[in-house]
């Protein structure tokens, strides 16, 4: 472990940031740069809470090292997409209401963007694999998948 | 009268108007991603004839909030639900006659519409706020408003209830909203405790002294603190906290700190295991006494339900603060009981409760009584040892599986007799378990893990069961739904608890349907007879109709009567089960498709419930579709797995639970009934998946699952001594 500091782009903005190389950046970026809505569910890459996306592919924060991200683009929850201009995925989950406690949905979102960023028109089969690293214990599963195959209607036509 | 509603008459207690002129409403029920506060929203927007973005719920808090225990057993919208109620009709009725005083006309001639009272041959209009007195906030809620004659005549007072989609979906799909994991206070520090996986442990002094001394030395940490088994670090940065609790925790695993020894219930007899304890008997219910039954044909089976574990997504997680004085505690939390929590606080720090003050912050979902209320007074504990700062506990993953409470373990057997009718004579069902309650706010010493872990322990609280008045415990659903002249039901209650046990979505629920309906099921081949049809044979009392209308609806939604398909895939079968949750909550039948392979796949899930008069139809279905799924995860893939240094399952590995991949589509049907009575629909459907699943594996191919879960292993082990016994 060395302090030191590491340049990268989260949600479109260069930041900078000094810490310990070997500090996950879930940590980097709930406590220092205070974007919340990466959540922890196990700290073992396991759960799949705290996706996010890394260079456009979806990844678990709280295994990602903070020297790992160094010139990297980072997306969260937080930069998906706003109340004004919602992201595809983020308008379907509100119209299929696809959860119950939305512990699990932050991750979920990030893995969807990602495989729609790569394949715009999924299959069934494809979005489930995707999620299959992640945990729902509330029993959201099929809403999960109805606003996935949603969304991915709506951009492909776009 | 609801009883929340006889503790808290008045109406400030339940409603308010803000400064912005919102609608406040005060529940003392909390969100634990079920959404009940949105139900409980639409109730006030719609006996206020205003628009559900008018009514702000005001997050429970001992400051402020009712106390109406715990929120659990599906009992919200009955209790808090009427009380709200009856408080938005009461204000609405008042402010209507204040506005008839005031325009000089008859109460029976103004209207309400959007929060708006009008009278038709005045032009004048008056708000809540405009009409509402200081006066009439401590008014004594008149209960009888809810049926005004002059409420029918307001526009958007018919039936319709107002459709909005549960405000904190967007805010939590767009990243703003904030879990208790996400609370950040001013000069806050993290802290950690560190406990043996065992009620009963030692301490293994020299080990614990170098561990203490190590910590010390650890950069960024605050405090470190030993008392009895416990061990408590405080850290100026959840990082620097995080390199702490990794060095510890590998420690822990290889049993360095504690000597643990618990008596680890025979996972592969767990019945006999049961039957050996002490155990406190009780007649759940006898009608044997009537003449005894002519029954030609019996069937006399065995079933049972392994120890299974919350395994929340989300990890426990408390904020405490002292005032520098060290006279007042402020905690927050994510427990299913603020007042309980602070009555068990205030006895373990032995105060007076009005000392502390406990308010709900959302965690992830929560399925009972799992480790939020232990987490708090971690916190609270911890933040002794800095009075002013407020302090911030996570449990880790570990944590979260390993000091959980457990879903007790159950033995279920049933002994029926038919007669040469084919109608049921008799039924005799016994269950064998722990009680499923040990929830803190209900002994004379506090129900907190830690409390009996610090050098002055506090006895470990014996779980019991809730009184059959609330649906009991273990004893849930033990009482067959069906019309059968002798019925006989007891519980032995299991006297000894190594590990842990406290209560579990549904409580007893899921193993007793699960055995009565498998049952039922067998009954049903014996008589050679259909198992709707048998069903139904024994539901033709009048009382009963609601049940046989939802088993009805279940399997026209299956085409259950429909020839079974042609081309259907090897394996391929479908089950059915009932239950109404309680016997006094929802009705609910559920028909499961499923194939067994090397493991069994569920295909799909239709089910008809009866909720009486549904408030938040979209919510209720997403609950009975959660409760359904989580039931299929515990039939098919869950088992704590337990040794003697505590409870070995303690991450997502060792303790699966179903994945996307593994989830059957789900139909479920509300039946239509406007005129009677709310019914929760958090755990109704939970049973019924169980049993469901079982009888369709039956259906599939022949073998009659008794044990819980039915994993390939379950599967194989059974077909093998299914195979043995029919040899010998």
């Amino acid at each position: 472990m060395h302090n030191s500091v590491v340049v990268f782009h989260v949600n479109g903005r260069e930041v900078s940031v000094q810490g310990d190389s070997g500090q996950s950046l879930l940590d980097v970026l709930r406590n220092t740069l205070h974007l919340k809505a990466t959540r922890m569910g196990c700290g073992q890459g396991a759960c799949g809470a705290c996706r996010v996306m890394v260079d456009g592919h979806a990844m678990a924060a709280c295994e990602t090292p903070l020297w790992s991200v160094e010139g990297k683009h980072i997306t969260t929850v937080e930069g998906l997409g706003t109340r004004e201009a919602p992201h595809a995925l983020q308008t379907a989950f509100i119209e299929e209401q696809a959860m119950q406690c939305g512990f699990c949905t932050s991750g979920i979102l990030m893995s969807a963007a990602a495989l729609l960023q790569r394949q715009a028109q999924p299959t069934r089969q494809e979005i489930v694999q995707v999620l299959d690293g992640h945990l729902c214990r509330c029993g959201a599963h099929n809403r999960v998948i109805r606003a996935i195959e949603k969304a991915a209607c709506k951009s492909a036509a776009v | 009268m609801s009883e929340s509603l006889k503790a808290h008459p008045r109406l400030h207690q339940w409603l308010g108007l803000s400064a912005a002129g919102q609608v406040q409403a005060f529940s003392g029920k909390v969100d634990l991603g079920q959404g009940i506060s949105h139900a409980l929203r639409l109730i006030v927007a719609q006996e206020l004839r205003l628009s559900p973005a008018h009514i702000d719920m005001v997050p429970a808090s001992t400051h402020t909030s009712p106390d109406e225990a715990v929120t659990s057993g599906s009992l919200s919208v009955q209790h808090s639900g009427a009380a709200l109620r009856c408080a938005a009709a009461h204000w609405r009725e008042i402010c209507r006659s204040q506005m008839a005083r005031r325009c000089g006309v008859d109460a029976a001639t103004v209207r309400c519409a959007n929060g708006e009272f009008s009278v038709q041959t005045t032009t004048q209009t008056a708000s809540y706020a405009e009409l509402t007195t200081a006066q009439m906030w401590h008014s004594t809620i008149d209960t009888t408003q809810v049926q005004s004659p002059h409420a029918a005549q307001d526009i958007g007072a018919s039936p319709t209830k107002p459709k909005a989609p549960r405000p904190d979906i967007a805010s939590k799909v767009f990243g703003e909203f904030e879990y208790i994991h996400d609370r950040v206070l001013p000069s806050m520090c993290h802290g950690m405790v560190f406990r043996p996986g065992t009620l009963a442990a030692e301490l293994i002094v020299n080990e614990m002294q170098a561990l203490v001394h190590h910590v010390q030395a650890q950069s960024g940490v605050l405090r470190v603190h030993q008392d009895g088994l416990l061990l408590g670090v405080l850290t100026e940065t959840e990082y620097a906290l995080s390199r702490v609790v990794k060095h510890i925790e590998d420690s822990v695993a290889q049993g360095k700190f504690w000597r643990c020894h618990a008596e680890v219930p025979d996972a592969n007899d767990l019945p006999n295991w049961l039957k050996a304890q002490p155990l406190d008997t009780t007649v759940v219910a006898d009608t044997s006494h009537n003449p005894p039954s002519n029954a030609a044909q019996y069937v006399h089976a065995e079933f049972h339900r392994p120890y299974v574990q919350h395994a929340s997504i989300g990890l426990c997680c408390a904020l405490a603060q002292w005032t520098a004085d060290a006279q007042q505690l402020e905690v927050w939390s994510q427990s299913q009981g603020i007042y309980n929590l602070r009555r068990d606080i205030a006895l373990a720090f032995d105060m007076q409760p009005e000392q502390v003050q406990v308010s709900h912050v959302e965690g992830a979902g929560c399925y009972g009584h799992n480790g939020a209320d232990d987490v708090a007074f971690d916190a609270a504990w911890l933040a002794q040892l800095v009075p002013g700062r407020p302090v911030r506990v996570q449990w880790t993953r570990q944590a979260e599986l390993g000091h959980a409470p457990l879903a007790p373990a159950m033995a279920v057997a049933i002994q029926a007799g038919v007669n040469t009718e084919g109608h049921i004579a008799e039924w005799t069902q016994t269950v064998w378990g722990q009680g499923h309650g040990t929830r803190p706010g209900r002994g004379k010493t506090p129900a907190l893990l830690g409390t009996w872990q610090t050098a002055q322990a506090q006895p470990v609280t014996m779980a019991v069961n809730a009184a059959m008045a609330v649906g009991g415990g273990s004893e849930r659903n033990a009482q067959p739904p069906y019309d059968i002249a002798s019925v006989k039901v007891l519980n032995h209650r299991v006297l000894n608890m190594p590990f842990r046990v406290s209560a579990m979505r549904a409580l007893g629920a899921p193993t007793n349907v699960f055995a009565a309906e498998s049952v039922m099921d067998e009954l049903a081949l014996r008589c050679a007879q259909d198992p709707l049809a048998f069903r139904l044979a024994h539901l033709h009392n009048t009382e009963q109709t609601r049940a046989a209308a939802v088993l009805q609806q279940a399997a026209h939604m299956a085409g259950w009567t429909a020839p079974r398909p042609t081309h259907k895939p090897e394996g391929w079968g479908r089950g059915l089960a009932y239950a109404r949750y309680k016997n006094t909550g929802a009705y609910c039948a559920v028909v499961v498709e499923l194939v067994v392979e090397e493991k069994v796949k569920l295909h799909k899930l239709w089910t008809a419930v009866d909720l009486g008069h549904v408030i938040d139809a979209d919510g209720a279905i997403n609950q009975i579709e959660g409760g359904a799924l989580q039931a299929a995860s515990w039939a098919l893939c869950e088992s704590a797995q337990l040794n003697p240094q505590g409870i070995a399952s303690n991450n997502w590995e060792s303790y699966p639970i179903l994945k996307f991949s593994d989830m059957p589509a789900v139909e479920v049907a509300l039946m239509s009934q406007p005129y009677e009575p709310s019914l929760g629909a958090g755990e109704c459907s939970s049973g019924p998946t169980c049993a469901a699943i079982a009888n369709a594996i039956f259906d599939a191919i022949g073998v009659r699952m008794r044990a819980m879960p039915f994993t390939p292993d379950n599967l194989l082990k059974t077909i093998e001594a299914d195979h043995t016994s029919a040899q010998s």
